[in-house]
């Protein structure tokens, strides 16, 4: 057992490129579920903002840049990528580490969207997903969690097992919307 | 079929489970005597109008919702957090 090598979740399965757009796995840093306790979120968002400079996303909302962002996973559910979370959270809130549990890779380029729409039952163009914006979706049939993250790119999370489907539904979506270009 | 899920708003079908009538919100008491348990576990009924349903939003963000819904027009009427407040 101490041979064991570390590896990404997408390690030899990316990047790729096809046509304009390009998808590149992301280091997240740690990834820590944070889900404040009854009636706490207010206090929780103070404490958040102290110590990591951002206050609890809205749903459908994140915050943050990349190195430190913080993402709405669910009803009462943040998910914060990047920093360890600081002590003082755990007054507040039920922190979960889920480091190496996630894939995250970054999807970006002209027609990002296009490969999406065919994956994703969520309008994600610009007018109605802006960035700051996030959705817990499906990505054809995994369960994901989707953020844009700049004018024409898109965070992308699913759970590490399906690493491997998911670059290759991107991988098949990318190659379809090349081909009509 | 579109519902509105409370938190991410209206989506497809597809992300949502279908679990039953939502008369599991409203678990009798232990002591509450056979009768009501066998209500509570074997009879349902079946509407020919509006009925309140329990979805549960997997392919999202999972909440679990409660629907109301007419089985005549299909019309979705309401759709709310099953936990009662949002969170």
């Amino acid at each position: 057992m101490d041979k064991l090598i570390a590896q990404t979740p997408c390690d030899g399965l990316l990047p790729l490129t096809i046509g304009a757009v390009s998808v590149t796995e992301v280091a997240p840093g740690a990834i820590h579920a944070v889900s404040a306790f009854q009636g706490q979120a207010k206090s929780l968002s103070e404490a958040m903002k102290a110590a990591h400079g951002m206050v609890l996303p809205a749903p459908n909302r994140a915050a943050g840049k990349s190195g430190a962002r913080a993402v709405w996973f669910g009803p009462g559910q943040v998910m914060l990528i990047g920093p360890t979370p600081d002590p003082s959270l755990s007054a507040h809130a039920a922190v979960v580490d889920q480091s190496d549990a996630w894939a995250v890779v970054r999807l970006e380029g002209d027609g990002a969207e296009d490969v999406l729409a065919r994956l994703v039952p969520v309008d994600l163009r610009p007018q109605h997903f802006k960035r700051g914006h996030t959705a817990r979706t499906l990505l054809f049939h995994m369960n994901a969690s989707i953020t844009r993250v700049g004018e024409k790119a898109f965070q992308i999370m699913v759970f590490r097992s399906m690493a491997k489907s998911l670059v290759h539904d991107l991988k098949r979506a990318m190659e379809g919307v090349a081909a009509r270009r | 079929m579109r519902i509105t899920c409370p938190y991410c708003g209206e989506r497809d079908r597809r992300e949502f489970y279908y679990r039953g009538a939502a008369v599991d919100l409203d678990r009798p008491a232990p002591d509450a005597g056979p009768d009501a348990w066998d209500d509570f576990v074997y009879l349902r009924d079946n509407p020919a109008g509006e009925t309140r349903d329990l979805w549960y939003h997997e392919g999202g963000c999972g909440a679990w919702i409660v629907v109301t819904r007419n089985t005549l027009t299909h019309e979705i009427s309401a759709t709310e957090p099953a936990s009662g407040g949002k969170r």
